[in-house]
């Protein structure tokens, strides 16, 4: 059938930001569809809240609104576009955003808004999103289709579920409806569990229901990619096992395709019971993603659950088979037959087929409980990963091993921390560790039957691990002199790397090794993701190593640019980092270069075959990048290497791969080191006369304590080479710097400890610049909303800046200049600098006189995506191409003749932070500078107000418009207050302080309330916070050690969903933004007209 | 154990020996199903070939009674890329090597089986020889290029039973009806199944779907079969060049119009032959269990199994009386027929499945009701 007609305009709806369970992977499938309907010549609207994403690039869709994922807002613009189109047939695109889209797309069918402005919903529809996504509608369903679901019930009360579970027997699962992620669920397995978890569980589901479930804990766990037409025409397009039995959520289990121990028999059966279920539920057109659970005795199969829209597992699915399902899904949506899309890998041959794989993709994910002290590290049906690697091999056992060293995890080989006390328990509860104590178990000499019957993991994997484990012993047995060729050759096939290697022979690095295996003629070769198993021939360069005999990646010998990427998804190295690296390669591209992609991330835009000329799927480590590295060379082509952009991961390669030498391209290594360096660099700023907190630093614990003094306290503590503010600490006393040390040295290795005095009651401030070594544009001062000693990632903060007296912006541009050049910058840098407020000046406290310098990072930045929309100039295009050697007065002459920063226009940009407490409960909310959100958004105003209330909204938090605030500041902050506090009670809020904030209130004539502080007495302000009677806080922390009550009030405060602020100045800007609310304004605004003036002009 | 694996173009690999010890002879052809190795083994069509699965790791659910398609594997030799020597899945009774082993059939293991692939892909199938005893490339090169070319071999009767039997058991008759919730169909027609090489999952399904069928030899004359008063014939799949089969395609000449027909694979070859049809052999052929067809009548598409080297030649058939049915959207190849005026069609492709999709079941409902139609 051909594309709708009927249709010219399509609303894709975004996932918005990156939170536990909604990643990259929606980043990746809007593109996705953005450029297949575009392409399609279809007027293409997309609507998300996050500036970090590929999609809401201006170019990627007709017309972009960064505005908060809400309701409402999705009203405006859908009457906005209807206004300007009256007469064109519009649908929205619901089925590529995860389930934020999703939602939506309901309440908008619910809310009747659809129907308002004639709107039609495609790829999915609403009756089958509800019959997919209520539980007892589901379980009806597949009753009458013949399938077999776990017995189940939903409860909306904690008595009925008591009831059910003493029915079927404990364990039971509680799965809370309509939540994503598996959020509030949990595993009971007896009454008092229950009802914990049960009560949780009802208050995470905003319809308060939840499903009680036969366990079927320990099952085999499968999953289905399966996709449908309009003709009914049906397709699997991949099998994945979870390696992770039934209990652990499939985001936090490691996962295989294709499916390894099932029979054709059994795999068939399952497939005409996934495509059943696609056809009862009703998805017309599109992807779903259908779980099963099979019985290891008996192979009883029992549906799970169906995901009626593109989900993470399709992200895997289409990296794993080289299947686009999100673009197939966005063609299919507009009225597509699946044998009307051509396979672009095949090019001779239909989509309407159904990959077959030459080699085994294993998923591994990556979790950060480091960053949440007092979280339950158990895995249960609630995931808490933040992001995944994923390999390619040719067995299981190369997949593997590549994908446990794509983790990135900054270990080395071997140093699994194992405590044999644990081992039962850790083999039998599932948990990140997993894998290290099942390998250590087969080296202690544990069968597989034992670690079978332990862990349920089917023994084939099991059997996989001994056999690597057999190697490792077999390696062992040899001195690497005599090490015979065949046993060399097995280990590098099993996946071995260099570094486990080495560390069997106890050599300091990996040369050695590198060496040996070439004197061997050990290398890999490279092959091709073709979704065929080379069947047909394939044109698209997807390549991925093994140790093999044919190569199928002969490098060309034009002009190329290698882009090394950022590895998994992580906190402080997120998606941002992506978003500079395609941009890297869609620049690159366009100037001529054969662009080259490597990454392990199977949820990102940079992985996608069609993003780069040729993408290599494979781990970031040294070993690897060589590897290729060589590989494009071979053929005397130049070859350049770009590590800026990719964040911290390949930044540690930065300066072994010089030394290799490997050709970076952009600032030198060496620049990067020094900016690291503390002795090199405070002898630059000194040079430069650029001022800095005093910092010393230090290799052992009486050197730190030592400094810590000399410096004096507070101070701040940190490894080197970390992003994200990593294992980094306010010590307040030599208490803390001694635990710090304890704790901190096994993360920074031999690389030394930081220690800088804290410069408190101070606004920070984050600048991004391009340079080409000479010219420097600066292209934006950030300022931060919360106060300093926040990472910066974890604050909000404004373009452009709202209150920074002249002459210190012009300081900071000044310092930018300096270091740009002395640093010789080519490419990004990102500077942070700090403003202590002055003693005793007047006004709002940022007239301090004087601008030190906290960091200096000379490659791209968290904040570069984000730049980049507020002011409409792609930095991270730009960067790329100065690294080759063109230079910025090529693209910006008019900046650089008036030393201007890059213009937002009329409009303020307000970046906030999103944060992943309801997945962590009983983890400290406070906050401090080490970085814990997930994820960012955007909002965009009129004024600093606006900005920041539609920032909060789309964060989560929704500013209230009338009620009670509640005000606590410090001494310092006291003068200031009331004016503010003046402003709220303007807007009809009543205020409720403690004593010494009310006694200023009251002394400037306003009426306020008094409440105890937590130690005075009850009714105390947690009690309000509960009861609900507060709306609003603000409590600006006293800056020492964060008291009791502090801690408290936050707690309860993220439990009750209450905004909190922490500044005076973030509830300055809170303020307006309610008068903003008020006003009932919603003042909306494509992102391609905010800056369309601007970029006509260039 | 060292196998060497020498192609008659003399490319050479080397790798892991595996079941059996010897060398073993055949034309070499790729497989690129995901599931369904122990299929595969079994499936007489593979008579004279050396199977070369593009799966990387086989063996790993091991083998049962079950899932076999003959009493016997067929496939001449084994090619992979890892063979699994641990078996893991409720239904195993015996590990896959073991099982290969018992009868006589070499594998050949860690070789690079995507440049194998690549190779017969670019080159098109070629005779090859495995040994685990001799490793001289240049004598077994040589030794290649002795065996008996496939075109123009008439595999079928050397498969064929050589006695007439009755097959009594349904698709999954083995399992308890509370697992798969299917049971079979009471006997209400008679086929008789022209055996040149027939899965066992055709005789299953027919069963199934409610018939007693009768297996008689290939070179069962027409009049014997039709002595049997049977409600229809089969005719099945089976290896080899369908030209040489003369004395099938005079039989099914002489069944034409007489009883309802329905040919899979080397029958539906043979249909097209006996049709006035020419066939003609494929570069590499179709073997896998992903290839999409489409009905030409609908414009709907199945995912189905294939497991063929030769096809009919759809300009070859007379017009007048050959509706073209199914076509295989990769390559355009022919994937089924009818007759415009008698009970007589047939597929190109596997309804039968083991391995594969099931998306082409229906065949052996529209078999039944042909026999429903002739029998009213």
């Amino acid at each position: 059938m051909p594309k709708r007609t009927d249709i010219s305009k399509i609303l894709i709806i975004g996932s918005g930001p990156i939170i536990i369970g909604q990643s990259a992977e929606f980043d990746y499938s809007g593109t996705q569809a953005c450029k297949a309907l575009k392409s399609e010549g279809y007027e293409v609207v997309l609507a998300n809240s996050n500036p970090a994403t590929i999609m809401t690039d201006p170019d990627m869709a007709d017309r972009t609104y960064i505005e908060p994922l809400t309701l409402e807002y999705l009203e405006q613009i859908i009457r906005i576009e209807r206004e300007i189109a009256p007469g064109a047939g519009f649908a929205v695109l619901p089925t590529v955003g995860g389930q934020t889209a999703l939602n939506l797309a309901i309440e908008l069918s619910d809310g009747g808004v659809l129907e308002k402005y004639n709107v039609h919903l495609i790829g999915a529809n609403v009756n089958a999103i509800k019959k997919a996504e209520d539980r007892l509608f589901f379980k009806d369903a597949m009753q009458r289709i013949g399938l077999d679901v776990p017995k189940s019930a939903l409860v909306n009360n904690t008595k009925d579920g008591l009831e059910f579970a003493g029915k079927i027997g404990f364990p039971v699962i509680v799965r809370p409806s309509f939540t994503l992620g598996g959020s509030g669920g949990g595993i009971a397995y007896n009454r008092e569990e229950m009802v914990e978890v049960l009560s949780r569980g009802l208050d995470f589901s905003p319809v308060h229901e939840a499903l009680i479930e036969e366990s079927v804990l320990g099952w085999k766990e499968f999953e289905l990619e399966v996709m449908r037409d309009s003709r009914d025409n049906v397709i699997i397009v991949c099998s994945i096992e979870n390696l992770d039995p039934m209990g652990v959520h499939t985001g936090d289990s490691i996962t295989v395709a294709p499916a390894q121990t099932l029979t054709d028999r059994e795999y068939q059966s399952m497939r005409d019971a996934a495509i059943a279920v696609i056809r009862e539920i009703g998805v017309d057109t599109g992807g779903s993603n259908i779980q099963f659970a099979v019985n290891p005795e008996t192979g009883r199969m029992v549906v799970i659950e169906m995901n009626p829209r593109v989900s993470r597992s399709s992200a895997l699915a289409s990296k794993a088979t080289g299947f686009p399902i999100a673009k197939i899904a966005a063609k299919l949506a507009v009225g597509y037959t699946l044998d009307e899309i051509p396979n672009d890998i095949t090019r001779k041959t239909p989509a309407c087929f159904e990959p077959t794989l030459d080699y085994v993709v294993v998923k591994i994910p990556k979790w950060q409980f480091e960053k949440f002290h007092g979280a339950d590290e158990n895995l249960g049906p609630q995931m808490k990963s933040l992001g995944e690697a994923m390999a390619i091999g040719r067995t299981f056992k190369e997949a593997l091993m590549k994908g446990i060293r794509s983790l990135d995890t900054g270990k080395r080989v071997g140093s699994d921390k194992i405590e044999p006390k644990i081992l039962t328990q850790r083999l039998v509860t599932p948990h990140p560790e997993r894998l290290a104590y099942v390998r250590y178990a087969l080296r202690q000499g544990h069968t597989v039957k034992q670690i079978a019957k332990m862990t349920s993991i089917d023994p084939w994997f099991l059997y996989q691990m001994k056999a690597i484990n057999d190697t490792q012993l077999e390696l062992e047995k040899h001195p690497m002199e005599s090490i015979p060729r065949e046993v060399l050759r097995e280990a590098k096939r099993e996946g071995f790397s260099d570094g486990r290697l080495a560390a069997v022979w106890r050599l300091e690095g990996q040369e050695k090794v590198r060496h040996l295996r070439k004197k061997n003629g050990v290398i890999p070769v490279y092959k091709r993701v073709d979704t065929c198993a080379a069947e047909f021939e394939s044109y698209t360069p997807y390549l991925y190593s093994t140790y093999e005999e044919e190569d199928e990646a002969a490098p060309t010998d034009k002009k190329k640019v290698i882009i090394l990427g950022a590895g998994p998804n992580r906190i402080g190295q997120g998606i941002e980092f992506d978003y500079c690296c395609c941009h890297a390669s869609f620049a690159l591209h366009e100037d001529g270069f054969e662009t080259i992609m490597i990454n392990c991330n199977p949820e990102t835009v940079s992985t996608d075959y069609d993003t780069s000329d040729r993408l290599y799927f494979e781990p970031l480590t040294f070993e690897d990048v060589w590897a290729i590295y060589q590989h494009e060379t071979s053929k005397g082509a130049p070859v350049g290497v770009i590590v800026q952009f990719g964040g911290q991961t390949p930044l540690n390669l930065a300066l072994p791969l010089k030394k290799a030498g490997v050709n970076i391209i952009g600032t030198s290594p060496e620049s990067i080191d020094l900016a690291e360096d503390r002795k090199q660099f405070n002898k630059l700023l000194g040079e430069l006369e650029i001022p800095q907190a005093a910092g010393v630093i230090a290799t052992s614990l009486e050197e730190a304590l030592e400094g810590a003094k000399k410096i004096g306290y507070p101070v701040v503590v940190r490894p080197s080479y970390v992003l994200g503010g990593r294992a980094m600490v306010i010590a307040y006393d030599e208490e803390s710097v001694v635990h710090y040390m304890k704790e901190a040295v096994e993360y920074s290795q031999d690389r030394p400890v930081l220690i800088d005095h804290f410069l408190e009651d101070a606004i920070e401030v984050d600048v991004d610049a391009l340079s080409d070594g000479e010219d420097v544009v600066i292209g934006g001062i950030m300022q931060h909303i919360e106060e300093a000693g926040i990472h910066s990632g974890d604050s909000s903060c404004v373009l452009p800046a709202v209150d920074i007296p002249q002459h210190l912006m012009d300081d900071m541009r000044d310092y930018t200049f300096k270091l740009a050049r002395a640093l010789k910058v080519i490419g990004l840098m990102n500077i942070q600098f700090a403003i202590p407020r002055g003693e005793g000046k007047p006004g709002n406290g940022s007239h301090g006189g004087k601008v030190y310098v906290l960091e200096v990072n000379p490659r791209a930045s968290r904040t570069v995506p984000y730049v980049s929309k507020a002011t409409g100039v792609p930095l991270a295009k730009i960067a790329a191409l100065l690294m080759t050697g063109r230079k910025l007065h090529e693209f910006l002459p008019e900046n650089i003749a008036k030393r201007a920063d890059l213009d937002t226009g009329s409009c303020h940009y307000v970046k906030s932070p999103v944060f992943p407490w309801n997945k962590f409960p009983g983890v400290d909310t406070v906050l401090g500078p080490e970085m814990k959100s997930t994820g960012e958004v955007m909002g965009v105003g009129d004024n600093l107000g606006e900005a920041f209330a539609k920032a909060q909204l789309a964060a989560g938090q929704r500013l209230p418009t009338e009620g009670t605030v509640f005000i606590s500041v410090t001494d310092h902050d006291k003068r200031n207050m009331a004016e503010v506090a003046r402003k709220f009670v303007e807007m009809g809020f009543k205020l409720v302080a403690t004593s010494g904030t009310a006694d200023v209130i009251a002394a400037a004539g306003m009426a306020v309330d008094r409440v105890y502080k937590v130690k005075e007495g009850r009714p105390n302000v947690v009690d309000l916070i509960k009861g609900q009677r507060v709306q609003l806080i603000v409590n600006t922390p006293s800056g020492a050690d964060p008291w009791f009550d502090e801690k408290a009030i936050r707690r309860a405060a993220v439990v009750a969903r209450i905004p909190t602020i922490t500044t005076l100045s973030a509830a300055r800007a809170a303020a307006e933004g309610i008068a903003a609310l008020q006003r009932g304004e919603l003042n909306i605004r494509a992102l391609q007209e905010l800056h369309a003036g601007r970029v006509a002009r260039r | 154990m060292q196998a060497t694996l020498a192609l008659e173009d003399g490319r050479v690999f080397r790798g892991k020996g595996y079941g059996a010890k010897g060398e073993c002879y055949g034309e070499v052809v790729f497989n690129t199903s995901i599931t369904g190795y122990q299929e595969i083994f079994t499936d007489p069509s593979y008579s004279g070939q050396i199977v070369v699965l593009t799966n990387p790791q086989i063996g790993n659910y091991g083998t049962n009674q079950e899932d076999n398609e003959a009493t016997r594997p067929w496939i001449e030799g084994l090619i992979v890329r890892e063979f699994s020597k641990v078996s893991s899945n409720w239904r195993s009774q015996q590990v896959a090597e073991e099982y290969l082993e018992q009868f006589k059939v070499p594998v050949l293991s860690d070789i690079d089986t995507r440049a194998l692939v690549r190779h017969l892909r670019d080159h098109g199938v070629m005779r090859g020889v495995i040994s685990t005893i001799e490793s001289d490339a240049e004598k077994l090169v040589a030794k290649a290029n002795s065996i008996p070319k496939m075109d123009g071999t008439d595999l079928a009767k050397v498969v064929s039973t050589k006695n007439p039997y009755v097959w009594e058991l349904g698709e999954r008759s083995h399992e308890p009806v509370a697992v798969v919730g299917v049971k079979d169909e009471p006997p209400r027609f008679h086929v008789v199944a022209y055996d040149f090489g027939i899965k066992q999952n055709i005789l299953r399904k027919l069963r199934a779907e409610g018939c007693r069928v009768t297996v008689v030899p290939a070179q069962t004359p027409p009049e014997d079969v039709l002595a049997l008063k049977p409600n229809g014939v089969f005719l099945s799949n089976g290896p080899g060049d369908p030209e040489p089969c003369t004395y099938a395609v005079d039989s099914i000449r002489r069944l034409m119009g007489r009883q309802p027909i329905f040919g899979i694979c080397l029958g539906h070859q043979l249909t097209g032959l006996a049709l006035g049809g020419k066939t003609f052999k494929l570069k590499f052929g179709h073997h896998g269990g992903n290839h999409p067809v489409k009905q030409l009548k609908t414009g709907k598409i199945e995912i189905t199994a294939h497991n063929h080297n030769f096809a009919v030649d759809p300009d070859s058939l007379p017009e007048s009386e050959v509706e073209l049915t199914h076509m295989d959207l990769n390559d355009s190849t022919l994937e089924g027929l009818r007759h415009k005026n008698l009970p007589l069609f047939s597929v190109q492709y596997h309804p039968e499945a083991a391995p594969g999709p099931h998306d082409s079941h229906y065949l052996f409902k529209d078999f039944v009701k042909m026999m429903e139609e002739w029998k009213g």
